[in-house]
């Protein structure tokens, strides 16, 4: 019911949007966010982490979503490794009984994940590899909450 | 008091070493302190002084400059992250 993955391997967001809708007959309604590599000039993106702080820091926020919304299951994934543009980077679905918890709490988690969880991405671009610098409007997006 | 510590992404790749285990000199008690001590090492360590936005983690956990940090810690500097 309260799923956090970190991994290589790509996931299947239909299964896990099919998982979350029929975890529980209570379930009304299903909320997913996937993040993907946009392509452009990004030719490829690594992600790295830091393993053990990673799974407890999402299972933290998994905790607060639970605390602050009517919640029925949760799954969070997320891969680190090397990506290529178009690939799947993230996975956040919820399910609740009603529409306005999922929605709020699948945002929450998507946008307190990005500002607090220990990932980094390098991206490369023609020739060269470069950290990503973090975004002041992703931190405002976060403070929201 | 030893603890250990991490570096990761961009200053890992600024710093000599991604992880080392460290005894501490009595008065280094808080992060804000222990990255003080461990940036004035020489040229090498200056990142950890220089750079303006990095976060630390104790334990696995964020936390603030001004924590304490105890024997045996698992402690962790970092940039802000960009995952998501």
């Amino acid at each position: 019911m309260w799923t956090v993955r970190v991994q290589v391997e790509d996931f299947d967001a239909g299964a896990e949007g099919e998982r979350l809708q029929r975890v529980s007959p209570e379930v009304g309604a299903v909320v997913s966010f996937v993040g993907t590599v946009r392509g452009g000039e990004v030719r490829a993106m690594t992600l790295e982490h830091y393993p053990g702080m990673t799974e407890k820091s999402l299972e933290a926020l998994v905790e607060e979503a639970r605390r602050r919304w009517f919640l029925t299951a949760v799954t969070v994934i997320h891969r680190v490794g090397r990506l290529m543009p178009g690939e799947r980077i993230v996975f956040v679905g919820v399910a609740s009984r009603h529409r306005a918890d999922a929605f709020a709490a699948c945002e929450f988690l998507i946008d307190r994940l990005k500002t607090e969880a220990p990932f980094w991405k390098k991206e490369e671009t023609e020739g060269v590899a470069r950290w990503v610098e973090a975004r002041e409007s992703d931190e405002k997006r976060a403070r929201r909450w | 008091m030893a603890v250990r510590v991490l570096y990761f992404a961009a200053l890992r790749d600024a710093l000599p070493l991604a992880e080392e285990a460290v005894a501490l000199p009595a008065g280094v008690e808080t992060m804000a302190a222990l990255r003080a001590w461990l940036g004035a090492r020489g040229e090498a360590w200056a990142p950890l002084v220089t750079w303006k936005t990095l976060r630390c983690a104790r334990n696995q956990t964020l936390c603030a400059w001004d924590e304490p940090v105890q024997d045996g810690d698992e402690v962790a500097f970092f940039p802000p992250v960009t995952g998501g």
